[in-house]
């Protein structure tokens, strides 16, 4: 009896071990962050850092400024959700509401599937695909742009809006429908008027989970936006806040590099707000 | 219950098997630095493990990150594809030129231009010249290709061309290859890249009436090129592996392996 409780501790032990590992990491990468991005945010001044629209890292007189990546990822950002957000609401509507189970599980391993797709796949298709088939459309010299970053980050966020969406749709009382059908509402008006009301904090979640998505793809808008650090123009080649340190990182040295992880946690800072208003909507959709 | 304590005690020893292993370094070569010099060092360290059996190492960092390494002791040899500045000089790292490579200048195989000056060139990439109708090409508005900065490559285009801080991209790529892929989609796109990667798809101009090659390149006549260099620290000497690996690669057997990868050997 006392051998198999010393057993159950040490697992316990185990548990807990492992739990406090996710949290140290969390804790490690917050403070490292922190202490590296600070220097060059000093030494460049934060307003300077943050408002100048100049970035020649590599300059004889280097300038330091990143509001066109800030304006960038806020605005690709906001594009993939103007886009991505009508299709993948109504599709989880259809998926959890009206589609007939055939086609229900065809397309649910659809979007599995698409949640699967390495990002570095959407960017080689976007860059083969999407960048010249843009430039042949629109009749402009070059298809990279913040046009096609939209569409590829609009195609990327759809998976989690989607299932996230479907979720808070089916979690909605089944008594609720019945009762607004008893009422004599159409189908179609019952899931508009009172499924997804009823469901709206999952489905405030479900695009706040799309927008940590958009705004912290790197890897695939770096291959389709174009990179040069341009103020934000949607046919205009763009730098995202996670491509300019992505994209430099690799030669970078001095005060370049300082900058580079000063951005980073410009952009931390920006998926934390995030973070902090998704869990504030799945809080409230709970209660 | 077991199972899983069994489990992670595997997990556990293997990693400490894995972190064992990559601790013992004492007979091998370790190189980091420029992305350009891939091939060259691709077949070159090929050639020294099969040779003498010592085990090498090739981190694709960049310059920056290659000079830096080998300042602070974590690889025996550096990279870089440019000269080091005094700067860096002062530090105590000294250089070793293995090789040249040409920077061709590439556009798409239906563009009609086949040869530009220097200074059209350089005009082009300030944006001074923006039509391709400028220079005797169709009437279409030019797609001005380059590298990140911080890219050796673009240090070179840009030093040669005396462009630093001047030139209006369109694109900055991150990789020679996505260089080479653009250009080869778009017709009225320039870029520049290294020789050794040129290939199909795209078309490299002559400069100066000079196309880039091996000779070209060796003679001086075509202008656009750059070093290729090994960078090591003036206070430490060499491990007995890397001294082996550093004569093997600036010796004149190795210099068909270096001509190989597309890079003109000097020796």
């Amino acid at each position: 009896m006392k051998k198999q409780r010393a057993f159950e501790d040490f697992v316990h032990g185990i548990f807990l071990f492992l739990g406090l590992v996710t949290v140290g990491f969390v804790l490690l990468i917050t403070v490292y962050l922190v202490i590296a991005g600070i220097p060059a945010i000093r030494e460049i001044g934060i307003l300077n850092f943050l408002f100048n629209i100049k970035w020649a890292s590599t300059a004889s007189e280097p300038s330091y400024g990143i509001l066109p990546f800030i304006l960038t990822s806020v605005y690709g950002t906001a594009g993939a959700i103007i886009l991505g957000v009508p299709v993948g609401f109504l599709t989880s509507v259809y998926l959890a509401k009206l589609a007939p189970e055939k086609i229900r599980t065809v397309v649910s391993g659809a979007v599995s599937l698409l949640a699967g797709i390495p990002s570095v796949v959407y960017g080689l298709v976007g860059m083969m695909v999407l960048v010249p088939g843009i430039r042949r459309l629109f009749h402009i010299p070059d298809g990279a742009s913040l046009f096609a970053a939209i569409i590829v980050l609009a195609i990327m966020i759809l998976p989690s809006i989607i299932n996230v969406s479907i979720t808070a749709l089916e979690a909605v009382p089944r008594e609720y429908e019945d009762a607004s059908l008893a009422l004599g509402a159409t189908p179609v008006e019952t899931y508009f008027r009172v499924s997804v009301p009823a469901a709206k904090s999952g489905i405030a979640a479900a695009v706040v989970l799309g927008v940590g998505r958009a705004i912290g793809e790197a890897m695939a808008v770096m291959m389709v936006s174009g990179n040069a650090p341009n103020m934000p123009e949607l046919f205009g080649s763009v730098r995202f806040l996670t491509t300019a340190v992505a994209s430099e990182m690799s030669y970078s040295s001095g005060l370049q590099r300082q900058a580079l992880f000063s951005i980073a946690l410009v952009l931390f800072l920006f998926i934390m707000l995030i973070n902090a208003a998704l869990n504030f909507f799945l809080k409230r959709s709970k209660e | 219950m077991k199972k899983i304590i069994l489990i992670m005690l595997t997990a556990i020893f293997t990693t400490s098997m894995l972190t064992s292993c990559s601790s013992q370094t004492s007979s091998t070569v370790s190189t980091d630095g420029s992305t350009s010099m891939e091939e060259v060092i691709g077949i070159l360290g090929e050639a020294f493990e099969e040779k003498f059996g010592i085990s090498f190492t090739y981190n694709p960092t960049g310059s920056g990150s290659g000079i830096q390494a080998v300042k602070e002791g974590r690889c025996d040899i550096g990279l870089s594809s440019r000269n080091l500045k005094p700067e860096e000089k002062a530090d105590g790292l000294s250089e070793t030129v293995l090789a040249n490579d040409g920077i061709a200048v590439i556009i798409n195989p239906q563009n009609p231009v086949i040869d530009l000056d220097v200074e059209t060139i350089a005009k082009i990439y300030t944006g001074e010249i923006s039509n391709w109708s400028q220079v005797g090409g169709n009437d279409a508005e030019i797609v001005v290709i380059g590298r990140e900065a911080g890219s050796g490559t673009r240090d070179g285009f840009e030093s040669i061309t005396g462009t630093e801080d001047a030139c209006k991209y369109r694109q900055e790529l991150t990789s020679t290859g996505d260089v080479i892929t653009t250009v080869s989609q778009n017709p009225d796109a320039i870029g520049y890249a290294s020789l050794a990667a040129v290939g199909d798809g795209i078309k490299a101009l002559s400069v100066g009436g000079v196309l880039p090659s091996e000779d070209t390149v060796k003679d001086g006549s075509y202008v656009i090129q750059r070093p290729f260099v090994l960078v090591t620290k003036d206070d430490t000497e060499l491990s007995e592996a890397a001294q082996k690996f550093f004569d093997f690669a600036t010796s004149a057997d190795a210099a068909r392996y270096i001509s190989q990868a597309g890079a003109v050997p000097v020796n």
